[in-house]
């Protein structure tokens, strides 16, 4: 079997999936964050600038989910479609809510009427919650196991079994991180009154965001303590899940200190690092049968050939500096605060 | 209706809706870079204020593209998860390639195109333009890569067992360049181009009716025209070249357009109706047509429906039939237009023939409904293979997602799509009936709708 530094390429496509769903996460998370708050902005003006504040930069953003989608196609199709046949009804939802939010930002400034705009600003900020919600809810299925049945395909039937309790602690966690964050993001692109509004309404995102942390923490440990096993036979590996906390606390250390960007970096890095303890805690598996051990999906039950990976590492290798510097670009150029011109939604 | 039936319905009604819009992408993509260009070499503001107003135009479509599209790449997981096990293999790496290459391209410059006209040089600006045109363009060409190797697939075999088994790249070249691939990648970006051409000639077109923005008008409707000439003639050529493809590669497919049952000398209808019980034509045809296309001699038999089990033909040769000949239809109407435009405009005489410039304000549909009908053809006359000779489609639709998940989805989508075409089509008129700038004002200047 070939190996990259001495990692086989199913594990180095486990890796990339990881960090291409952990980019996505934090770049998608921001503007689904930033969207959440967004009712409690009464101002048509101060509306109009937090969609601003998103407006040339979540199409870039959701780049990350179709080329993550897409590797995890291409990388290891059974899983693909083992998971997204299993969660239909909640894929089915979450295609439906990013059209609703695309389609919120882009109608919402072409009319001027009252009904108008606040039915947009209904639609993107509900949609943008119930993203991120929903990309919790998936991975707390994710962590906790499915019913994978014969051939490998999902065995359970229903519309709303996906909705179990770790899951949906699992995406309350996910939907109040990404306020948080979204909320730090808010307050680098805000000025004047706006800004001091999102600061304080920031602070009982932390608070709800603090305790949904401590509350998954537990239910994971009670829950699922199989994915906590790798880290009882490395020790080593507690560093990362230790250093979640540290992150948490910085971020909101830069807050108090009035350095949102630092404070952004800081919850950019409590998503990165909750992901990787998550990415950790299940690898080699990537979906644990919870009828028959035999049926769990691992990485190499799953995994494309080998001449396959090659080959898209190869397209990865060429792909992610660009897209890298793609989004580094993006993010340049629409530094700084939110200053509506003719151009702005 | 069983699970098979209502997973195509769904499959073909979200891919149709979101080929409303890549077309016009592609095509919008191009008339920007040309004017933008025409602006950047003459620095004559009139082209700024077109490459803007078309700037606004292609960001409405893109976004819809966009959002619709996200959902194709979903549904090969939900609704096609044993197609997606047989294929992923295959099929991912060009979807990561148009992922990673095209797709980022387009996106992230799409984001200075639209904000970026104050906050970057021209020239980068200009960058920004081709970049998404380009990005526009390669998306096309790893899709249809795809969707080729399933037409014609090359560069693989097939490893593992029963329901496990599944296709494994053992060329991606061969893969990438499988018979099908290079006509009809060049087949969909003429289909594009000419969309965005002829939307941008309706536009103009109807100001000119109207007596507006006249001057702006006449130079974007004249790019626009020879835009739109040059690609319908060229895809007079295109469409034999995969005809010719099709023959070779795909037989039935070929007999079911058709409708040519009994192995023999071929005849091309120019419009007709098939019998498929009793496997008969009616219709207007040239005898021995579709042999001549085909191998420059009427007499030469061509592979009939017969040679195939009844289990292998595709089932509705009507539907097959219908939809490629109006597409054919459709391509000679656009190249007897363009032409005669192209001819009025020689004669000076264009601008004053009131009923041709009506012609194309709504001839604007037509390359819209060819590219549809073009579509439906291609991939029904596939049927009843998802992957040509080795897959049915009977064997590919998730096994565990039921009717009534598809159902509600299905009826999801239709809601959603219906209320998103009504605003499309609602804010795509308001745009254009407020024009590229406001008349009031005695300097044009852009508009800031």
């Amino acid at each position: 079997m070939e190996t990259i530094l001495g990692l086989d390429y199913p594990s180095v496509w486990f890796i990339i999936i990881a960090v291409l769903f952990i980019g996505y996460a934090i770049l998608d998370g921001y503007d689904f964050g930033a969207g959440s708050w967004h009712l409690f902005f009464k101002d048509n003006t101060e509306r109009r600038i937090a969609i601003n504040a998103v407006g040339p930069l979540w199409d870039g953003n959701e780049v990350w989910l179709v080329i993550g989608g897409g590797a995890l196609f291409a990388g290891f199709p059974l899983m693909y479609a083992t998971l997204f046949s299993g969660m239909y009804v909640p894929f089915m939802l979450f295609l439906l809510f990013l059209i609703f939010r695309a389609i919120s930002i882009e109608f919402r400034s072409k009319e001027p009427m009252i009904w108008w705009t606040k039915t947009w600003d209904i639609s993107y900020s509900v949609s943008s919650g119930m993203l991120a919600l929903l990309l919790g809810v998936v991975l707390g299925n994710v962590l906790q196991g499915m019913q994978v049945g014969d051939n490998f395909d999902y065995a359970g039937a229903g519309f709303f079994e996906f909705l179990t309790p770790y899951p949906l602690v699992i995406g309350l966690l996910s939907l109040t991180l990404m306020m948080w964050h979204g909320a730090l993001y808010l307050m680098y692109k805000t000025e004047g009154a706006m800004q001091q509004q999102i600061i304080s309404l920031g602070k009982k995102g932390f608070i709800l965001f603090v305790v949904l942390y401590i509350a998954a923490t537990l239910f994971t440990v009670y829950a699922t303590p199989q994915n906590l096993s790798v880290f009882h036979s490395n020790p080593a590996f507690w560093l990362f899940p230790l250093h979640v906390p540290v992150a948490i606390a910085l971020s909101y250390i830069f807050y108090t200190k009035t350095k949102y960007v630092y404070g952004f970096i800081c919850s950019s890095l409590t998503i990165g690092l909750l992901l990787i303890v998550a990415a950790m805690g299940v690898f080699p598996n990537l979906l644990v049968s919870t009828i028959d051990p035999a049926h769990t999906i691992t990485i190499y039950n799953a995994a494309s050939s080998e001449k396959t990976l090659g080959i898209m590492l190869l397209i990865v290798s060429i792909g992610t500096p660009l897209l890298i510097a793609y989004t580094v670009i993006a993010l340049y150029i629409f530094r700084g605060k939110v200053k509506l011109d003719e151009t702005s939604y | 209706m069983d699970v098979e039936i209502l997973a195509r319905i769904q499959f073909a009604f979200t891919v149709g809706f979101h080929y409303i819009f890549p077309p016009l992408s592609i095509g919008l993509g191009l008339l920007m870079v040309l004017f933008e260009g025409m602006y950047l070499k003459t620095k004559n503001k009139e082209y700024e204020i077109l490459a803007k107003f078309w700037t606004k135009i292609f960001a409405l479509t893109f976004v819809l593209g966009v959002s619709t599209g996200i959902v194709m790449e979903f549904e090969f997981g939900t609704n096609w998860a044993r197609y997606s096990r047989f294929v992923g293999d295959v099929f991912g790496s060009p979807l990561a390639a148009e992922g990673v290459f095209a797709f980022a391209l387009e996106s992230t410059f799409l984001g200075i195109l639209i904000f970026g006209w104050n906050k970057t040089k021209p020239i980068m600006h200009f960058i920004s333009t081709i970049g998404v045109f380009l990005g526009s363009m390669f998306s096309a060409v790893w899709i249809v890569v795809a969707n080729s190797w399933q037409q014609t697939p090359t560069g693989f075999e097939i490893r593992g067992e029963g329901a496990m088994a599944r296709a494994e790249i053992t060329d991606f070249w061969a893969m990438v360049f499988n018979p099908s691939a290079v006509d009809r990648v060049l087949h969909v970006w003429i289909g594009a181009l000419i969309a965005g051409a002829f939307l941008v000639l309706s536009v103009h077109a109807y100001y000119l009716l109207k007596g507006r923005f006249v001057e702006i008008s006449k130079k974007a409707f004249l790019i626009a025209l020879v835009v739109a000439t040059i690609f319908s003639l060229s895809q007079l050529h295109s469409g034999h070249a995969s005809a010719v493809g099709v023959a070779e590669n795909q037989p039935a497919k070929l007999a079911a357009l058709e409708g040519h049952y009994t192995t023999g000398p071929g005849d091309l209808y120019l419009f007709g109706w098939v019998n498929n019980d009793t496997q008969e034509v009616t219709g207007v045809k040239i005898p021995g047509g579709l042999s001549f296309l085909l191998h420059y001699d009427f007499k030469t038999p061509v592979v009939g429906l017969d040679q195939f089990a009844k289990e292998d033909q595709p089932s509705q040769v009507n539907a097959v039939f219908q939809t490629y000949h109006l597409m054919v239809i459709i391509g000679m109407t656009l190249i007897g237009l363009t032409l005669f435009a192209c001819f009025m405009w020689w004669r000076k005489k264009l601008f004053d023939t009131r009923w041709l410039l009506l012609a194309f304000v709504f001839a604007v549909i037509l390359p819209q409904i060819a590219n549809q009908v073009g579509w439906i053809a291609a991939e029904m006359g596939r049927q009843p293979w998802i992957v040509y000779g080795l897959l049915r489609t009977s064997d590919a639709f998730s096994a565990t997602v039921t009717a009534p998940q598809l159902m509600f989805s299905m009826i999801m989508f239709g809601i959603v799509y219906l209320l998103m075409f009504v605003l499309f089509v609602y804010l795509l008129t308001k745009k254009i009936l407020h024009g590229p700038y406001d008349e009031a004002s005695t300097q044009p200047s852009v508009s800031t709708l």
